[in-house]
């Protein structure tokens, strides 16, 4: 088993959003987390990601397993393409960066400052890292936001070599990729009671 | 780790990086002063390490809040988390990426720039010294200063009213080694209390700034 949640909890910003999460997710497989805006899927992600600790619950196989991209793709406008990526491989400690440009359609634009590039160039650039960190479990955040309809199916084909290779996907989007390997995870039904936090959880 | 050090220089020195903005502070502020008290050699002497002391300290407060607020707005903090180094081991670097973009050109420039306020021969040397030891801690404390504001906009105000209290200590030593040292003194006590005060900021402020960082993070 690739990454297991059992009864997790989580809260942003001290309200809880979600409780009793529970699933599993095989090597080779993506969940595809669904649920309106607000319900706590990017809280979720960022909670298996490690960027915050549970309420309650256990999140086994994570940690250094996992590779995650948020909201923002981490860019420095003044770097280019290639150095932007070399600089997550070597963070990474992998050294192979030119499949990530050529899956990423990336190569005409290698020398260009990131800065320069659209929405969907960065965006594209940004998912490319994933490639580079040479991690198993991919924990995505709205990928496909700003991608046109050839980079979500140059994003879905990477996605489906990851899952050959025995990697793993967990991703938040509203976009049908295509994935046969993919199951849906509605979160709706995991809706925390409206209540206050207990605790101040900074010092959880 | 050496990654994220090359890295950071890198983005120093390119344009919009800020490599020049804490320099050029610095300069403008001792070319200034003569200007605003006058060119009576006598006086001007006298005040030189005090001057160029806070000048370096004020050219280092202003970078601070880059250190760490670019990172975390274009979300590359959140991946840096994520990322198999330690927290501990990023804001060290970090505060050693600005030392060696803001703090060591300091230290370069002061020598030239006491020229330029009529510090006494003697003093060039202790000047030097009290900068280079005394930048580390202004570095290090100003990235625990970064930490603790990073998820706030425009935290600049915040962050230079919590800093500043912090950085007196640094200040005091480090103005006073200078002035013994161009008034020809025994300058060792003060140095001495400076190195302490960085090899102690050194030693601990990274552990702390790598847990408020994750806190803000969340």
């Amino acid at each position: 088993m690739m990454l297991s949640v059992r009864d997790l909890a989580v809260s942003r910003g001290g309200v809880p959003v979600l409780e009793g999460v529970s699933f599993d997710l095989a090597a080779g497989r993506a969940l595809v987390l669904r649920g309106p805006n607000g319900s706590g899927k990017t809280t979720l992600l960022r909670t298996v990601a490690g960027l915050q600790p549970a309420h309650e619950g256990r999140i086994e196989g994570a940690g250094e397993r996992i590779a995650y991209a948020g909201h923002s793709d981490g860019l420095k406008a003044m770097l280019s393409v290639t150095e932007n990526l070399r600089f997550w491989a070597q963070v990474f400690g992998t050294k192979e960066i030119s499949d990530a440009l050529r899956d990423f359609d990336l190569e005409a634009l290698s020398d260009r400052p990131a800065g320069t590039l659209s929405a969907g160039q960065k965006r594209r650039l940004g998912l490319a890292r994933l490639m580079v960190t040479g991690r198993p479990v991919w924990v995505l955040d709205e990928p496909t936001v700003s991608l046109d309809a050839a980079s979500v199916a140059l994003f879905a084909a990477a996605v489906r070599r990851h899952l050959e290779t025995g990697g793993s996907a967990l991703m938040a989007t509203h976009i049908e990729l295509g994935l046969e390997e993919a199951e849906i995870f509605d979160v709706t039904p995991f809706k925390a009671a409206p209540r206050a936090a207990k605790q101040d959880e900074a010092f959880l | 780790m050496i990654a994220l050090l090359t890295r950071d220089l890198r983005l120093a020195v390119r344009a919009g990086g800020g490599f020049g903005l804490g320099l050029a502070f610095f300069l403008i502020v001792t070319v200034l002063v003569p200007f605003g008290v006058g060119p009576e050699t006598g006086l001007l002497a006298r005040i030189a390490p005090g001057v160029l002391w806070i000048g370096a300290l004020l050219a280092c407060l202003l970078s601070l809040d880059r250190i760490l607020a670019l990172d975390w707005e274009d979300g590359s903090l959140d991946l840096l988390a994520t990322a198999p180094l330690p927290m501990e081991g990023i804001v060290s670097v970090k505060a050693l990426a600005h030392w060696l973009t803001t703090g060591l050109p300091l230290v370069l420039a002061a020598p030239l720039l006491g020229v330029l306020l009529s510090l006494p021969q003697e003093g060039y040397l202790w000047l030097l010294v009290s900068l280079a030891l005394g930048t580390p801690a202004l570095s290090v404390i100003g990235t625990f200063g970064a930490a603790l504001t990073v998820g706030l906009k425009r935290g600049g105000l915040l962050l230079s009213l919590l800093v500043l209290p912090l950085y007196v200590p640094t200040l005091i030593f480090g103005a006073e080694a200078a002035r013994r040292g161009a008034e020809g003194l025994a300058v060792q006590t003060p140095l001495l209390m400076l190195a302490g005060i960085s090899a102690g900021a050194i030693a601990l402020l990274p552990f702390a700034s790598a847990a408020v960082l994750r806190i803000n993070l969340r």
